[in-house]
């Protein structure tokens, strides 16, 4: 009784103190939420400010956490009617978030499918449902090979292309100490960092497979591909002579940035860590081909979707905010600040940016990349690095380690589908 | 107040002792047992975190004595156990036992072997996973490499990876346990050891006859300090296996780690929660048959 009068009075202040700096500033105010990364923050507080000039009658606060909290406010603030308007959350969060009636579709007339089918990088379909969508990127990400210039140039190899070529420039900037141990990788490795999306919807698909059926539902990597492709990928560090080592200075990229490896395949988002380490000469170029020339890609990307706590004019102005965020300004901008690729061929593929010499490669890839649909994407992961590593430490034969990986990850997804 | 005025004095001092006791219980009613209670509860649910909680019974419980990750981490956990206490343990006494006689820089040394104590625990496993680092870059084999001997995988093998990690946990806890002890040795009476020496008594013989007999109670402290210390260790393994948390294959997890994956990595709250009430049980196993079995009778 008591605390209802309480939470009546409480809420009555509240809608005239609102009602009065309402009326004040005569605007609606939305909420957006990402998690932080400064880049990101940036970019986004430019978005804002163009889009309050656009439309002074709303304004957009931001409030960002850090990762590790971020799924828990969210899920705790929006049934409580706090939170975000508008929210940035991973695409494979997206079937959680919507079974939890956290986000609601965009409107059909501002975004229709169709137009955004013929508009957008194909891999944004994860995101339909039906002929609505429930969530848009502003910006995606793909893979590309790294390599380090100056090593390239000491052992007078180029760039590769294809597959062969990569094994072969890989070996020649492999360097070993008198007891035999590799002091330089060729070519990094571990399938805890990028190597494991590289393996699924890269070399997995050039070998003629294609890792998994019924919308991801199904893992179908345990074929003839996917032995060729697993014995390709362990072929580099466990074959007669490796050109690389799993845990090599620890991390991949740790490696790479300290110039002791060749070659190091990594997504987009590496690019901005790698600008500034002084004395590192470094180019990208796409992901290699077999001989054949068939390539594959694997892309992933943070989407905005509007939650279910915007009503009335607060859900008008998310709508608003929203067409903006996904728009080309906005993509180029994203480009620029964070250096994450537009998610529109026709901003991604202008002259441009296309045949820029480091986003070029990535954005180029986009057009034969695919998006693994995750249920769980760290235990997914798991289970290609305990694959390697049954073999490495183990000693059991790929088919076996393949078998069983594809059986466990195939559990993963019956038990988060089954739900 | 007239209520108050009727008490005798003993109600008296038993309400002004519970008007003082409230703010404890109170905070641990809401801070303690009430998440403990709501845990029990979850583990009898399904819940990601997100949407509502669905009652499943006893099916988290099922899938977790099915599952053979949580015997071998399991297994690892009393792994740490078994090997982390008695050796921190006896390394502790051994250098308690001895900085006790020596008057020699005697708090210089108390200080060095404290510091590791102090030492973020987070800072400290980075440091270590990176001495055991193949070469060019860990310590550790490269002195190895310079000794023309071979190379020792530590972190990336399924039998060296535990003790690997174990290392560098026993010895951030050696500093607060060699304190405890010398704090044990110092309140043991001059008077017995000077007895003893009138005697004649070997010094073996004080040893096993008057120190360690008496430092009964400082020993059944340690015991489960540490025990318990050891069968919640996460940050160690955590900060040395970040990329492949409790790997290779599994082999350095620990039940906390296995509970963290599970709740923030897969949202599975309820398996988690299922997980925690396991965990809790251990603990309380083990520290109650510590008790019992240390305890005087």
């Amino acid at each position: 009784m008591n605390v209802k009068r309480l939470k009546a009075f409480a809420l009555a202040s509240a809608t005239s103190i609102a009602a009065l700096a309402g009326g004040a500033a005569n605007a609606v105010e939305i909420e957006y939420w990402q998690y932080f990364f400064d880049a990101r923050v940036t970019a986004m507080e430019q978005l804002i400010e163009n889009f309050q000039d656009a439309n002074p009658d709303i304004t957009v606060k931001m409030t960002h956490f850090p990762y590790a909290d971020y799924r828990t406010k969210v899920a705790a603030a929006i049934p409580a009617g706090e939170g975000p308007d508008v929210v940035q959350l991973f695409y494979g969060w997206l079937n959680d978030y919507v079974e939890a009636e956290l986000i609601q579709p965009l409107p059909a007339d501002v975004f229709p499918a169709s137009k955004i089918d013929a508009e957008f990088f194909p891999m944004v379909q994860a995101m339909k449902d039906g002929d609505q969508y429930w969530a848009l990127p502003t910006a995606v990400r793909s893979l590309a090979l790294f390599y380090n210039e100056r090593l390239m140039d000491e052992a007078g190899v180029t760039p590769p292309t294809t597959l062969d070529e990569l094994m072969a420039a890989a070996k020649a900037m492999t360097k070993r100490d008198g007891a035999g141990n590799i002091t330089q990788v060729g070519m990094t490795a571990g399938m805890t960092a990028q190597d494991h999306h590289w393996w699924r919807e890269g070399l997995v698909r050039q070998m003629g497979g294609e890792p998994y059926l019924d919308d991801y539902k199904t893992v179908n990597y345990n074929t003839e591909a996917g032995l060729k492709a697993l014995e390709f990928y362990t072929g580099m560090f466990m074959g007669d002579e490796p050109v690389t080592a799993i845990g090599f200075m620890d991390e991949p990229q740790a490696a790479f940035k300290a110039g002791r490896a060749g070659m190091h395949i990594d997504g987009s988002f590496r690019i901005g860590a790698l600008a500034d380490i002084r004395g590192l000469k470094w180019g990208v170029t796409e992901l290699p081909a077999t001989n054949d020339g068939t390539r594959s890609n694997y892309s992933s990307y943070w989407v905005n979707a509007i939650t279910t706590k915007a009503e009335g004019e607060k859900y008008d102005a998310a709508v608003k905010f929203m067409d903006y965020v996904t728009s080309d300004e906005a993509m180029q901008i994203w480009l620029d600040v964070v250096g994450e690729l537009p998610a529109k061929p026709s901003v991604g593929m202008t002259e441009k940016n296309a045949n820029d010499p480091v986003f070029g490669p990535f954005i180029r890839g986009l057009e034969y990349a695919h998006t693994t649909k995750f249920a769980d994407e760290s235990a997914q992961r798991q289970q290609m690095v305990e694959m390697v590593e049954r073999m490495q430490l183990q000693g059991m034969s790929a088919a076996d380690s393949l078998a069983a990986a594809a059986e466990a990850e195939q559990k993963i997804l019956d038990e988060y589908h089954s739900k | 107040m007239k209520i108050y005025r009727d008490l005798t004095i003993r109600q008296k001092q038993i309400a002004w002792a519970w008007a003082f006791l409230a703010i404890p219980v109170l905070f641990y009613g809401i801070i303690r047992f009430y998440p403990t209670g709501n845990a029990i509860l979850i583990s009898f649910q399904d819940w990601n975190l997100l949407g509502d909680r669905t009652w499943t019974g006893l099916d988290n419980y099922e899938k977790l004595f099915a599952d053979p990750v949580f015997w071998k981490v399991f297994r690892n956990t009393f792994v740490y156990l078994l090997l982390g206490t008695p050796v921190s343990l006896v390394i502790s006494f051994v250098v308690a036992y001895h900085l006790d006689k020596t008057r020699f820089m005697h708090g210089f040394l108390r200080m060095l072997y404290f510091l590791p104590f102090m030492t973020s625990a987070v800072a400290m496993a980075w440091v270590w996973r990176w001495f055991y680092q193949p070469v060019p870059s860990g310590l550790f084999n490269n002195f190895l490499a310079s000794m023309g001997i071979g190379q020792i995988s530590f972190l990336n093998s399924t039998t060296n990876a535990l003790p690997a990690i174990l290392a560098p946990a026993v010895w951030a806890g050696l500093g607060f346990q060699i304190i405890i002890f010398m704090a044990g040795l110092r309140a043991i009476p001059k008077s017995y050891y000077e007895a003893a020496r009138i005697d004649g008594v070997s010094n073996w013989t004080v040893l096993w006859e008057i120190t360690l007999p008496l430092l009964k109670p400082t020993i059944v402290f340690i015991v489960v300090f540490s025990s318990i210390g050891f069968l919640r260790i996460f940050d160690h393994v955590y900060n040395m296996t970040t990329q492949n948390p409790g790997g290779p294959l599994n082999s350095t997890k620990p039940l906390v780690l296995m509970i963290y994956e599970t709740a923030f990595s897969s949202f599975d709250m309820g398996y988690a929660a299922a997980q925690t009430v396991v965990l809790f049980l251990v603990l309380l196993a083990v520290s109650l048959l510590q008790l019992r079995i240390l305890r005087d009778r």
